[in-house]
């Protein structure tokens, strides 16, 4: 449904963005993550027709963004970052502002600022000015805004940043909510929150793509095996790890410091997915050493978000 | 373009949310009074000449002070990310930007008809050049907002935003006065671009094309110049 293609935006002479290919498919949840500075906005921005980007584009159905903003605009509902609302107005004069901005009128409109406001929970603050809302508030008014033309697309910058954890967990189901039947793009760099909430994730770092696909499907191309945390009572670090070393399938071994006199405490990485505890429990066995804890932990999206994003 | 009876609407309204406009109505009538009454009696005649000939230089001031928050507030608060992200084009934003303004200082305008009606009052007032020099005021607000509108789109300040616009309006103002520097094969040209005299021209009841023309292009011009800005901005 839309296709981002050699896409490219320099801001003087600074790169934002780097030939930026993907696509989102129709009724897909789309996370974009990456540090601060990478070029998440910047692409939403050219998505929605905020900015223009210096070459390259992005196709909406059959329109693209540099030929026919208006046709992309009508389908797109865009919440920027922080929700920069006109402070003076009241809720309601807002969303009716907006409703007239999206072409409802009469009837249609109320019934539909009257949705909008059940379905973000403005009840009680629709009679006041936007600038005496509190942060929380004015994110769902921005939501309001945003869903106002029942758009085919929602774009959505850092929808939960600066809520409370009730309001996080509220939007999110919003989200998931309207991504049943819509696109929905957002960013965020809540890692927890993307594999909550995406079908599918893009990782932007230094405004260049260095990961597609569904969560669960990155952790495992790029979170290589597993690791298997030990702790032991023992004196020599060094005879622990040359036994356990002997078992297969293990690509090294760490020791972790501070684990205190007579203890040894061991990070063990598997070359793959194979589980390697039962053979490293049976050498602990064999040696008559007491274990203390042993457990296996797979590699993370924040592990695998940390190593492709790493500052070099 | 409905798009821009949109924003048409929700700036006038807009002007009244803020007490800015109050103050500059206020500072507007009182100025514009002074002026008008100090000197009233002294002429001993029924007409609006000395409200009419200080407005060019009223305006100067006034309105930039009425158009320097259209474009610097929303740039500065980022609602014009929100604003450029509904489906309306850069030149239905400012046409109907325009449009609100220019309809403010005409509501700011008429509660003067009472000078005129004062003056109907006390003599025999001819509403002639009244009439032509209410048009002449709307067409002399109509550029000085396009250039304010223009100035407030090239910065996120406002206080920057209506210095710029002061300057140039002001430019405008007094062009005719500032004449002797001009190399006399320039003459012709320099005298047709200050604003005052078109103005007096209007308000003194002739109508002629040349001085149409002259408000009407400078608007033209400014509300260009501030939609290419706009389309800059991306």
């Amino acid at each position: 449904m839309i296709e981002v293609q050699g896409l490219n935006k320099f801001y003087g002479d600074f790169q934002a963005l780097k030939e930026l290919d993907f696509t989102i498919n129709k009724g897909e949840i789309l996370g974009l993550l990456g540090p601060n500075g990478a070029g998440k906005t910047t692409t939403m921005r050219i998505l929605t027709c905020f900015l223009q980007p210096t070459s390259g584009t992005i196709k909406v159905k059959d329109y693209n963004v540099i030929d026919d903003p208006l046709a992309i605009k009508n389908m797109i509902g865009y919440l920027p970052e922080s929700a920069p609302l006109y402070g003076e107005m009241l809720v309601y004069d807002y969303l009716a502002y907006v409703a007239a901005m999206r072409g409802l009128d009469g009837g249609l409109k109320v019934e539909r600022i009257l949705e909008l406001v059940k379905l973000c929970g403005l009840k009680e603050v629709a009679h006041k000015a936007i600038h005496e809302l509190s942060k929380g508030y004015k994110q769902r008014v921005g939501l309001a805004h945003a869903m106002m033309g029942d758009p085919e697309i929602l774009v959505l910058d850092e929808p939960t940043s600066g809520l409370d954890p009730n309001q996080i967990v509220e939007i999110r189901q919003l989200i998931k909510d309207i991504g049943k039947e819509k696109t929905v793009v957002f960013s965020t760099h809540i890692l927890s929150e993307a594999e909550a909430t995406c079908d599918r994730v893009v990782i932007i770092n230094r405004g260049e793509i260095v990961a597609d696909g569904a969560t669960d499907h990155l952790v495992r191309e790029f979170g290589g095996g597993a690791v298997v945390d030990v702790m032991l009572q023992h004196d020599d670090a060094s005879r622990v790890s040359a036994e356990l070393g002997r078992v297969a399938g293990i690509e090294r071994l760490e020791e972790v410091m501070g684990a205190g006199e007579g203890f040894v405490k061991m990070e063990i990485f598997s070359k793959d997915d194979k589980d390697i505890r039962p053979a490293l429990y049976r050498v602990i066995r064999e040696q008559g050493w007491d274990l203390l804890d042993f457990h296996r932990r797979t590699e993370t999206l924040e592990n695998v978000f940390a190593q492709l994003t790493r500052e070099n | 373009m409905s798009g821009a009876l949109t924003v048409f609407k929700k700036e006038l309204r807009g002007f009244f949310f803020s007490p800015i406009a109050y103050i500059v109505i206020t500072t507007f009538l009182l100025l514009s009074g002074w002026f008008f009454f100090s000197t009233f009696f002294l002429y001993n005649q029924a007409e609006l000449r000395s409200f009419f000939s200080q407005l060019p230089i009223t305006f100067a001031f006034i309105v930039p002070a009425v158009t320097m928050r259209l474009f610097s507030e929303e740039l500065n608060s980022g609602s014009f990310e929100l604003l450029s992200t509904l489906p309306v084009t850069p030149c239905q934003i400012v046409v109907g930007k325009f449009l609100a303004a220019l309809t403010f200082i005409a509501l700011m305008l008429l509660p003067t008809i009472t000078y005129a009606l004062s003056a109907a009052a006390l003599g025999d007032l001819d509403w002639g050049p009244v009439f032509g020099g209410y048009c002449g005021a709307l067409l002399l607000a109509g550029a000085y907002t396009g250039v304010g509108l223009l100035a407030s789109s090239l910065t996120k300040n406002q206080i920057v935003a209506f210095i710029i616009g002061m300057a140039i309006c002001f430019m405008l103002t007094i062009f005719e006065r500032m004449l002797f520097f001009v190399p006399e094969s320039l003459l012709a040209i320099f005298a047709y671009l200050g604003s005052t005299t078109h103005f007096q021209n209007i308000s003194r009841g002739i109508i002629d094309t040349r001085d149409l023309l002259y408000f009407l292009s400078i608007i033209f011009i400014a509300l260009y110049a501030t939609t290419f800005v706009l389309r800059e901005k991306r």
